[in-house]
């Protein structure tokens, strides 16, 4: 990929920017040319998986409507797994991704939000999704509660919130301008403005979490945060930041959940937690803090969705689709700790 | 620190924005307006003079889903109807301990008459039991028992001729056809249900025999998974004839799906019944053509079934002197043709 060793903390930083960020404290060098094999590694798999496809069903995998398929469907938990990315690297976690999309998303389709058409809906879902994540991240920094427990709550209540909302009815959208970007007459140059939603997330991620000072905080309080605090940097209201960076995250893909279904239900976005997780994971992202990749995470997340396709277009039972599932993740992370080892020597 | 009265007043100016935010937001909850009954108003069973006093404990799982939904309203409507009946009405619950202690709880209020919808029948067998065993008979709504002694009378749905009726619909339709190509959208598959609604439809469609079903992929129930797995299927399968979906509100999904790929090659029959369903037929601009009802009506009898049995009386219509102990509801096929009947029964 289009990746220098950039994953670590790069030399030239301010002073203030300047501790042991990772784990590996003076290995740093070689950590950043880990993630670029880590990324390598999972680019094979992906590269297995697409010969797999393109040898079963060559016909239905290797066409452009495949491909706009694949890259549509992951879109929407792709925008999570960004901003999950930027939580994990910061050594926390966000367990409620999903019931927050199902909030955004059932709190935007409501009638009352139906009849400000296209603006109140991108509003209200980009908002709640903001506001959960300000929860949580003022219970997190500021109230002193673990970041698995604060978010456990918020997956509770955003859910119960939804489902109270909804009355567990689904909410069919019916604004054609909101309706509309997910038809083929909105795909720009054969792209479906989710997918360019989903790269425009990517590229910004990958740019804040590499190429910025907010950046490089994330990966200094994820790699030990009372080294940062004592370089000056307020790791609270970093913290803060960031889970309001994952809310945002979750309301876009909110938005983007009711532009491919078309309707709002407290159902959405069942499990997301665990996707965008096991994404970032496979993608090389630890899950301790202190170092993360984006393009590992977007790489995990086309590898989950490559397979559920292949498995859908060869017609397999949802069951084997799980079993597979599992096994990929552990030989993808067997795989990257392996890699790592001999590059340790 | 320096930076102190920056980041207040950052803060500030971030505080007030989120409440005017908060504040656009919370007028934005409402779904009301265009509301008005959404139970079916169909005539009582039983006969609708008033009786003796009943009181009838109803306990179901989380309404999470709009079938579910409309259940706990055709419940509740139907016991507003009779002026002896008292309906204690639980908070529903998925989770297995919880139901059984909700219903813990009513048996130990001494109601009359239990509606029990079960999260899990055979997890909840035991709470049956020991509810007959005190002397409350028990309505068993839709999802069945383990045992028939956990229960008085069982009243539910028709999976298998769910798909039967469904795979009979569509191999009517295409019977003249050489090499009819069939592809199913299943519900959840680790479901009992979805494996008898799977089964119907198959044993049909064997009647057939220039019929082939060519792809079967597995959705959730819901609207997302819905649309996911359809998404596949057409990708899958470039041209095919007709489609079954079984479940409506996932077919909310699968028709935004059939849009996106710009299909129309094939004819869709859903299942259960829902409004936005039913709309459509009857709108007859789309793909899809009928649904296969599993009606949520079922709920309303269940009460009727249960003020019966408080009252020591019969079904009307029927000679036996006592309810039936076990009743199972057809899957009628909704057709343009009769769609403007069953459409009061259409869950939202």
């Amino acid at each position: 990929m289009t990746q220098p060793a950039s994953e670590a903390p790069q030399a030239p930083t301010p002073p203030a920017e300047a501790p042991p960020a990772t784990k590996g404290g003076g290995r740093r060098p070689a950590l950043g040319l880990h993630a670029d094999v880590r990324n390598l590694s999972l680019l094979g798999v992906l590269a297995a998986l697409v010969l797999v496809g393109g040898i079963t069903q060559p016909d239905a995998f290797l066409d452009v409507s495949n491909l706009q398929l694949v890259l549509t469907q992951a879109s929407v938990i792709g925008v999570v797994t960004v901003g999950m990315t930027f939580v994990i690297t910061s050594g926390g976690i966000d367990l409620s991704v999903g019931a927050i999309v199902a909030l955004a998303s059932v709190w935007a389709t409501t009638l009352a939000t139906q009849e400000y058409g296209f603006t109140g809906i991108l509003f209200t879902a980009v908002v709640v999704g903001v506001g959960c994540g300000l929860v949580n991240g003022v219970l997190i920094a500021y109230g002193g509660m673990v970041p698995f427990i604060a978010t456990l709550a918020m997956l509770a209540s955003a859910r119960g919130l939804a489902l109270y909302l909804t009355d567990g009815k689904t909410q069919i959208v019916t604004v054609n301008s909101v309706l509309d970007l997910g038809l083929p007459a909105t795909y720009v140059l054969g792209i479906p403005p989710l997918v360019l939603v989903f790269a425009g997330v990517t590229v910004i991620g990958w740019l804040v979490l590499n190429r910025t000072t907010f950046g490089r905080r994330t990966v200094a309080v994820g790699g030990n945060a009372e080294a940062a605090r004592l370089a000056g940097i307020d790791v609270r209201r970093q913290r803060l930041y960031l889970y309001l960076l994952s809310g945002l995250c979750c309301g876009i893909a909110a938005f983007m959940l009711i532009i491919l279904s078309g309707s709002g239900q407290n159902t959405n976005g069942n499990l997301y937690e665990l996707d965008a997780i096991a994404a970032a994971i496979i993608g090389g992202t630890l899950l301790s803090g202190g170092r993360g990749t984006i393009v590992g995470s977007v790489l995990g997340v086309l590898v989950f969705i490559t397979i559920q396709n292949i498995f859908a277009l060869n017609n397999l039972e949802s069951a084997v689709q799980q079993i597979a599932k599992g096994a990929i993740i552990v030989a993808a992370v067997l795989v990257q700790r392996s890699t790592v080892r001999n590059g340790d020597g | 620190m320096p930076r102190i009265p920056v980041t207040s007043r950052r803060g500030l100016l971030f505080g007030a924005a989120a409440v005017s935010a908060g504040a656009a937001l919370t007028a934005c909850t409402s779904n009301e307006p265009k509301k008005a009954g959404t139970a079916a108003t169909t005539a009582a069973a039983a006969d609708d003079k008033p009786g003796t006093p009943v009181t009838i404990g109803f306990a179901g799982p989380q309404a999470d889903h709009g079938w579910l939904n409309a259940i706990n309203q055709n419940a509740k409507d139907r016991a507003a109807k009779y002026s002896e009946v008292t309906l204690e009405i639980t908070e529903g619950s998925n989770d297995t301990a919880a139901q059984i202690g909700q219903i813990q709880t009513l048996i130990n209020k001494k109601v009359d008459v239990l509606v029990i919808l079960p999260a899990d029948g055979k997890a909840l067998t035991q709470v049956g039991l020991q509810a007959m065993k005190a002397g409350i008979p028990v309505i068993n709504l839709d999802r069945v028992f383990a045992s028939p002694q956990a229960y008085r009378c069982w009243i539910g749905g028709d999976n298998y001729g769910m798909g039967l009726n469904a795979g009979r619909y569509i191999g009517e339709q295409l019977k003249d056809k050489p090499d009819a190509k069939v592809v199913e959208l299943a519900g959840i598959d680790n479901l009992e249900l979805t494996r008898q609604r799977t089964q119907g439809f198959d044993d049909a469609l064997k009647n057939y025999p220039n019929i082939k079903k060519v792809a079967r992929q597995a959705a959730e129930f819901t609207v997302e998974t819905g649309q996911a797995k359809m998404a596949q299927l057409l990708q899958a399968q470039k041209q095919f004839d007709a489609l079954w979906n079984h479940d409506d509100d996932q077919g909310v999904g699968a028709l935004r799906a059939i849009a996106q790929a710009g299909r129309d090659d094939f004819f869709m029959v859903g299942g259960a019944g829902s409004k936005s369903a039913m709309d459509a037929i009857k709108a007859d601009n789309g793909v899809l053509k009928a649904t296969v009802l599993y009606p949520p009506t079922m709920a309303a009898s269940a009460i009727d079934l249960a003020r019966a049995l408080g009252q020591k009386k019969g079904v009307g219509g029927m000679s036996e002197l006592e309810i039936p102990a076990s009743i199972t509801l057809y899957s009628a096929v909704v057709t343009k043709e009769n769609v403007d009947e069953y459409l009061p029964t259409g869950f939202i």
